[in-house]
């Protein structure tokens, strides 16, 4: 035993008896995570609903969930998930569509579908053909957008207030006092999608090395490299001596081991006191300062 | 009715002055049917449900339940948070049993990472989760019998409720929105005094108020000529409305997550599974009754075995250092900075883990895309398929009945609207 998740009993026989019976219709079947998913074809998904309520004993529908995934043809997924009280087992099935093409409902199958279908409608604008009562639900009566989408943002786009003058309740376009604050924290050196300043100097793609996050590592994974520290010791630290073992040059060495009773005088010194930047500084005349007005008048 | 005019206290007919339709005026055979707003403020809607309710008389004809009033737009807020972030936004779900939300969170998290969690923290993660169901039936029981009329069991179960937001202060620091069940254990380890003082508790004070607020209320007449055989809901029904928790158990099925699909330390776990035998509202009040004594039997046994040692996974990669351990060593310092600035990556995957929360099924459908952030986090609330099968429920019962049904229902508005 690993994570202290749900156990529930596995199904080696669900991917044949799934394929018997959906047939065609039947585009995917994966198990990962110790769940078992599958995708379907969007237009026979009542039908789906109904056999495996029927003939695979999947009583209960207890979710369905809208996920925006924007780069995608077909933009949104719908995904229900349904249990089955006699085998203990729960089956995740999904279908995509876009924001035009609806998904039949399976208000018929399961009544407590109604809601879940507006709430998908609601925050996602996904239609489903058949829902007689296809109304939003979580959002304000008059809402418009829908707020699930990856592209509406955060904020939205009206607030709400109540006017004293008015003596009601006004709607109002978001002014933010303070802009919205989201920080990146994501490592430059792993997944970020942006090129640190300066790095497209040094050519390549543009694209961001090691692209990906790693898995964090196990508890196990961390023992054994701890493990394999401590039978390794590191070596004896690096030390310097004297200045000819810095390893930065025979000329700066020269100029290292000079002994000098001031230190600003020195050639590598001298040399790089005289960048343009500094000299133009100097050379720079102060601005003079605008004489200050007498205040208070003829006081 | 009689044909007396319409006289008021100074002797003048009623409708001076308006065009009265003496045909059809009050208490004439044809009455049609009218509509009446149910809340949203009222104190039997447990919150913020307005229920648009067409009567005929007093007869319920059709229940439309307006939700959303509360929406506050959780799930879209976890998508800009990172994992760790997003933990207190589930306290403030269903902000009468708190724990209950976490759980569902940490061990979709947990799954997805594969993390094993050490022992102690499983156990006390139950022994907690089940103080929290102790504290919400406390809330729903006494609300449900102050909505059909009595007072004095509800003062008394409050007292309990109190001293388990107490337990919670002193475990976390917080009575409420307590954010204690962390990715990978607890947040914190407890003082041996609060364990010995939950021992005691449920030892003495528990069953003793427990049981005399009860003995008020179970063989009471008017609770049951208010409860017995209102909202009866079948095994077939509640399976197809989606029921879960105490609501399909009061239904005849013996059905819960914690011995079905156990998690954490449940699997060791001696307890029972109280159903009811009608499936009416008084069957839904007497299961939670009887999970109240449950949970204790739980705790206890959480008492007896919970074993020393860390309370939370070890992973350094998840699990932030204490605070004195970053003090020390320059890795924890390291450790410590990234995980609350970045925070940990999740693999790329997707998992639903529902828990058994007090108030039934709580589902947490959780899609990572392998950053540090939640690409999408879609809650399951209990409520949202139960409140739904109101119209189904009340259906010609009387609209004294409503609140009956909305208290064995026990709807939180935070985890319904989320």
């Amino acid at each position: 035993m690993a994570h202290p998740a749900p156990l529930v009993a596995p199904q080696p026989s669900l991917a044949a008896e799934l394929k018997k019976l959906i047939g065609a219709d039947l585009l995917a079947h994966v198990f990962t995570v110790d769940e078992d998913s599958i995708t379907v074809a969007r237009d026979a998904v009542a039908g789906v609903m109904i056999a495996l309520r029927d003939n695979l004993e999947y009583q209960q529908l207890m979710e369905i969930a809208g996920v925006d995934y924007p780069g995608r043809a077909e933009r949104f997924e719908v995904v229900y998930h349904l249990l089955s009280v006699t085998k203990n087992h729960r089956l995740r099935v999904r279908v995509s569509t876009d924001e035009a093409t609806p998904v039949p409902t399976i208000v018929p199958v399961w009544p407590n579908a109604g809601w879940l279908e507006r709430e998908v409608f609601d925050m996602y604008g996904v239609l489903f053909a058949g829902n007689t009562d296809l109304r939003r639900i979580l959002t304000d009566y008059g809402f418009q957008g829908h707020p699930q989408r990856k592209d509406f943002p955060l904020t939205g786009y009206t607030e709400l207030r109540y006017s004293e003058e008015d003596k009601r309740v006004v709607y109002e376009p978001v002014k933010l006092a303070q802009d919205f604050r989201n920080f990146d924290f994501l490592s430059p050196w792993e997944g970020a999608d942006y090129v640190l300043p300066g790095d497209e100097k040094a050519g390549g793609t543009g694209e961001a090395p090691g692209k990906g996050a790693p898995t964090p590592m196990t508890a196990k994974d961390v023992k054994a490299s701890d493990d394999k520290a401590k039978a390794s010791p590191p070596p004896t630290p690096k030390t310097t001596d004297s200045p000819t073992q810095t390893g930065a040059g025979a000329k700066v060495n020269k100029a290292a081991s000079k002994t000098s009773r001031d230190g600003a005088k020195s050639k590598v010194a001298t040399k790089e006191a005289k960048t343009p930047a500094t000299t133009k500084a100097e050379r720079a005349p102060a601005k003079p300062r605008a004489p200050r007005k007498p205040k208070g008048g003829d006081a | 009715m009689t044909d007396t005019p319409h006289v008021n206290h100074y002797g003048g007919d009623l409708f001076e002055g308006y065009p009265v339709d003496t045909a059809n005026t009050a208490g004439d055979q044809a009455v049609t049917n009218y509509t009446i707003n149910f809340g949203p403020q009222h104190p039997a809607a447990h919150g913020v449900l307005r229920l648009v309710l067409e009567l005929d008389g007093e007869i319920i004809e059709r229940v439309d339940p307006h939700v959303g009033l509360l929406h506050r737009g959780t799930e879209k807020l976890i998508e800009y948070k990172t994992y760790l972030q997003a933990l207190p936004y589930f306290d403030r779900l269903d902000y009468c049993s708190p724990l209950g939300m976490e759980h569902s969170y940490v061990l979709a998290i947990e799954k997805l990472l594969d993390l094993e969690v050490p022992a102690r923290a499983q156990y006390l993660r139950v022994m907690f989760a089940e103080l929290t169901r102790i504290c919400n039936h406390m809330l729903n029981i006494g609300s449900h019998v102050m909505d059909v009329g009595a007072m004095t069991p509800n003062l008394w179960v409050f007292e309990l409720r109190e001293d388990c937001l107490n337990f919670f202060e002193r475990a976390s620091g917080a009575r409420m929105h307590s954010a204690y069940f962390r990715p990978g254990g607890v947040h914190q380890d407890v003082p041996e005094k609060l364990l010995v003082d939950i021992g005691e508790w449920v030892e003495t004070r528990l069953p003793k108020l427990f049981g005399d607020a009860m003995s008020l209320v179970i063989d009471n007449r008017i609770f049951k000529q208010r409860n017995v055989d209102i909202a009866t809901v079948s095994k077939e029904d509640a399976l197809a409305w989606g029921f879960s928790g105490p609501m399909i158990r009061g239904s005849g099925i013996a059905w819960d997550l914690r011995k079905s699909q156990p998690y954490d330390a449940y699997a060791k776990m001696e307890f029972d599974i109280p159903v009811g035998t009608r499936g009416d509202c008084y069957d839904r009040f007497m299961v939670r009754v009887e999970e109240v004594y449950q949970s204790a039997k739980i705790i206890k046994q959480c008492l007896r075995d919970m074993p020393t040692g860390p309370i939370a996974s070890l992973d350094r990669k998840v699990v932030p250092p204490k605070r004195g351990e970053m003090k020390q060593s320059m890795e924890s310092l390291i450790h410590h900075f990234k995980l609350y600035t970045e925070g940990f990556h999740v693999p790329a995957g997707e998992v639903y883990v529902a828990t058994e929360s007090p108030k039934g099924e709580f589902g947490v459908y959780l899609v990572s895309d392998g950053t540090n952030k939640p690409y999408r986090c879609k809650i399951r609330p209990t409520a949202f398929s139960h409140l739904q099968a109101m119209d189904m429920m009340s259906k010609g019962h009387m609209l004294a009945d409503t609140t009956a049904i909305i208290g064995a229902i026990d709807v939180v508005f935070g985890e319904c609207d989320r």
